[in-house]
């Protein structure tokens, strides 16, 4: 093997690896920064050994090893710098490093699971929390998360210290939250993985329009937590949605790179096969839920666009009744918006266009192109050419995506000019 | 990335109607799709009964032809597949590697073709395809 087929080969392993061994870590050192750093030392260490020793017959355990050493030998460290701390500022209580967890192989399951509840917790602003999530539990590099946001790789590097840093400083505790907090902590793991996942699906930025990349590590971290947590309905909810979606990846860019509407799509490239597992991820949740939660009623309104063969055998009533719960669990404008598209099926672009300018003042929808594009549509359906057309263009203003504006600046166009 | 782990077991070409694995190389191979499950790479997975039991359609002369298993031209026939997603081909032979697989068996990794990786010419092929008349007892799932 040449040296870069090696290396190639290594840092493969230890992507594989590195979650596990930075959750064992973390509980071993109750320091998530500080396992993260011990879990790269022994990638460090594998690189310059495993080329001139050869890869060993268990690599997950040689690194695990490597690192508990590394740990073992820093805790003395500290012990000591403690004990001189100590003797110098007799500040007992602040002095003493934590004890290591010394069952460091038990639980691994419950080890990653702390893991993605700590890099997702609440005390973090949420681009830290989807950063340290990739990093630590993708096993992404500082620079491949940069490339998929389009950052510069020192910011998402000092996002990553900072959270990092927060987390210990708070003195975070390594575990899974119970009761009431569970819900509220397991919420916020969610948001942070479907907010990855959303950014590769419909990127905010740049000249490409989907990074599928990023969607495919963020539907991957879902099904480990579906692993995980295998009683939460919203896991496999959230799990069911990421699958239909990425389903259409191939569908949704046209042959120039350009989008493709959800109901213009050919749904013959949408791929059966993540169809299928997501419509049996939602059968789990629903079997799961006493009560459907948000991401599981997004599901089951993907489902409903998943099941139709074809855009006119749609059914816009079970969708605009899901898109009814839907409301009364997550009030919000954008879902009532949306609401208001589904409603434009079943009873006409009027009743809809009344929904939509219902909602106008809203501030949170006074920055969402969508809001625009969808008046566009409606009044294009109306017949009122003109002000579709400003719609059109207002909404290709306010989107950063270049392939999406000039979707929209197509839809003007096809408005034409001549009803000014 | 996707990628088809194909298992092909010496042998297997021949065996008999009915052939099963024995339990304990089952046991050991469960729990190596539990570890491909529980990492949230595996996309799908099936083992296949062997040839015997199959049929080849071939198709001299542009017409098809058929012909019951076993067939003896055969030197090496698939046992069975994964169907796994990574970020890259090293990942993929790194999961590979991890099978328990016995002496007799190999792997071989095939990368999926993506609608990506194609040219516009066969891309715009591609998208004709709904064009085609669907079989309307077809589930609609």
């Amino acid at each position: 093997m040449s040296d870069s087929a090696t290396r190639g080969a290594i840092e493969a392993v230890f992507r594989i690896e590195a979650p596990r061994l930075i959750a064992a870590l973390a509980r071993f050192t109750r320091d998530l920064g500080r396992a993260e750093d011990l879990a790269q030392d022994a990638l460090v260490a594998a690189l310059e050994e495993w080329p001139r020793q050869g890869v060993p017959q268990n690599p997950a355990a040689w690194l695990m090893a490597t690192a508990k050493h590394r740990a073992i030998d820093l805790f003395r460290r500290d012990v000591r710098r403690a004990r001189v701390h100590e003797e110098i500022a007799r500040d007992a209580g602040d002095a003493a490093p934590p004890e290591p967890d010394p069952d460091v192989d038990a639980g691994e399951g419950d080890d990653l699971l702390r893991l993605m509840f700590a890099a997702c917790h609440p005390l973090l602003p949420p681009e830290s929390r989807v950063a340290l999530t990739l990093r630590v539990l993708g096993g992404l590099t500082t620079q491949a998360i940069a490339r998929a946001y389009l950052l510069p790789e020192p910011t998402i590097a000092q996002r990553i210290v900072r959270a990092k840093r927060t987390l210990a400083e708070a003195r975070v505790p390594f575990e899974i939250p119970r009761g009431a907090e569970r819900e509220a902590r397991l919420a916020s793991v969610l948001e942070v993985l479907y907010l990855a996942f959303n950014e590769g699906y419909a990127a905010t930025s740049g000249e490409e329009w989907m990074r599928p990349d990023l969607s495919h590590e963020a539907l991957r971290l879902a099904r480990v937590l579906c692993g995980l947590a295998p009683y939460e309905p919203e896991a496999f909810g959230l799990a069911a949605l990421m699958e239909i979606q990425a389903s259409r990846f191939a569908a949704r860019r046209g042959p120039g790179g350009e989008p493709v509407l959800l109901l213009d799509q050919n749904r013959a490239l949408w791929d059966p096969l993540l169809v299928q597992r997501g419509l049996r991820a939602l059968e789990r949740a629903e079997r799961l839920a006493d009560v459907r939660g948000p991401y599981l009623l997004q599901a089951a309104i993907a489902a409903c666009h998943a099941r139709a063969r074809t855009a006119d055998e749609t059914d816009w009533g079970a969708i605009v009744s899901l898109y009814d719960e839907l409301l009364e669990r997550l009030p919000s404008p954008v879902v009532a918006l949306n609401r208001a598209v589904a409603v434009g099926k079943t009873s006409g672009p009027q009743a809809a266009l009344d929904l939509v300018d219902a909602l106008a003042e809203d501030p949170a929808l006074a920055h969402y192109h969508f809001m625009p594009s969808v008046r566009g549509d409606l009044l294009e359906r109306l017949g009122r050419r003109a002000e579709a057309r400003a719609e059109f263009e207002r909404a290709a203003a306010m989107t950063g995506n270049a392939r999406e504006r000039d979707l929209l600046r197509k839809r003007a166009a096809r408005c034409g000019a001549g009803n000014w | 990335m996707r990628f088809m782990m194909l298992m092909i077991p010496k042998g297997y070409e021949q065996a008999a109607p009915g052939a099963m694995p024995d339990a304990k190389a089952v046991a050991a191979m469960m729990k190596y799709n539990e570890a491909l499950q529980k990492a949230g790479v595996l996309l799908a997975l099936d083992g296949l009964h062997p040839p015997s039991m199959g049929a080849r359609v071939s198709f001299p002369g542009g017409r098809p032809v058929v012909k019951d298993g076993p067939f003896a031209e055969a030197k090496e026939v698939v046992g069975g597949y994964w169907m796994i997603q990574v970020a890259s081909r090293e990942e993929a032979i790194e999961w590979a590697k991890r099978c328990p697989g016995g002496e007799n068996e190999t792997i071989e990794i095939r990368q999926v073709q993506e609608m990506s990786d194609f040219p516009d010419d066969v891309r715009q092929a591609a998208s004709g395809f709904e064009k085609m008349p669907k079989d309307p007892g077809a589930p609609k799932a």
